[in-house]
């Protein structure tokens, strides 16, 4: 097995990498409570409402940015067929709400 | 790599989740099926951004939604997220022990989240008569949050059964890719999560 001759200093190396990445999902993770606390700030303060409902969206799709880059590592290396398939499905998402939408209201 | 190699490694790798092929490709089909499952909420939040005004009578979403109760909801999948990367952290540390603990954190947090989802829905209908059958808007409404809730129980009862039936096996080649694509559907379970605060409660808020 190559992994079992692994030298000693090489395992060290890589805890110091997995708690250097780990203080970045922290830091997600408190960006992540701070856009929710704006969000539904802005709904209890009754923020203008022309300005409001894009906002809203922003503030979330940031959201789900850094929980798929940071909390299910789409970041790092080996991620690219999974960024097609969420692309991919991201996409055929959009279609899908615009079409239900534009159906029924006009 | 020998069957032996797998089930009792010497010694783990960097990534025991995508050490053997089967975690490579359990990796992989697992990312497809969220680019499908982004489909399909994709079209329950469609059906419910067209119905959310057929809402024949006053139970509107300004008039039944309360946001705190949601802000709560929230911030328990917030950090049942949070807690799951910490079990993955663990993981790939190779300390099983703290893995376990960390995804029992993960997981009250989700029962806590589905109590107060329960609650609400009795809430809506033994206190405002809303149900399923009210509307175009109380169908779409309980479709949708009502699938989001279906899928964070499926998730809970797939982590505790990795977690009993693992008890005992500690961390190996076979299991890891098992704990880590479940957390992954964990972390779905919230990006779903922020869409619905978001359309539904936030926005039916504003109006």
């Amino acid at each position: 097995m190559a992994y079992n001759s692994k030298p000693a200093h090489h395992e060290e190396y890589q805890r110091k990498q997995h708690r250097e990445e780990m203080k970045h999902q922290v830091l997600t993770f408190a960006l992540m409570i701070l856009f929710t606390f704006i969000a539904f700030g802005m709904v209890i303060m009754e923020v203008d409402t022309y300005f409001i409902i894009p906002t809203l969206i922003i503030l979330a799709i940031v959201q789900v940015a850094f929980q798929l880059y940071y909390f299910m590592h789409m970041k790092n290396k080996g991620h690219d067929m999974p960024a097609l398939m969420m692309y991919g499905g991201a996409a055929v998402a959009l279609l899908t709400i615009i079409t239900f939408t534009t159906l029924i209201w006009w | 790599m020998s069957h032996e190699d797998v089930l009792n490694p010497t010694k783990l790798p960097h990534d025991p989740e995508k050490a053997t092929l089967e975690g490579k490709n359990k990796f992989l089909a697992f990312w497809f099926f969220l680019g499908g499952e982004t489909v399909l909420f994709a079209s329950l939040f469609g059906t419910y951004l067209a119905l959310n005004g057929s809402t024949q009578g006053e139970n509107t979403p300004e008039h039944l939604f309360g946001l705190e109760l949601v802000f709560i909801m929230t911030m328990l999948l917030l950090t049942s997220s949070l807690t799951s990367v910490y079990a993955m952290y663990h993981m790939k540390n190779h300390d099983f022990g703290k893995m376990q603990k960390w995804l029992g954190i993960t997981v009250a947090l989700g029962f806590a989240f589905l109590g107060f989802e329960i609650y609400e829905f009795y809430h809506y209908i033994h206190e405002y008569g809303f149900t399923f059958r009210s509307s175009a808007f109380g169908s779409a409404f309980y479709t949708l949050v009502g699938f989001h809730g279906g899928h964070v129980l499926f998730g809970l009862s797939w982590i505790v059964t990795l977690m009993i039936r693992n008890q005992k096996r500690g961390l190996n080649l076979y299991n890891a890719p098992k704990f880590y694509i479940a957390s992954l559907y964990w972390h779905f379970i919230d990006v779903v999560w922020v869409f619905i605060f978001t359309v539904v409660y936030l926005m039916g808020k504003v109006g």
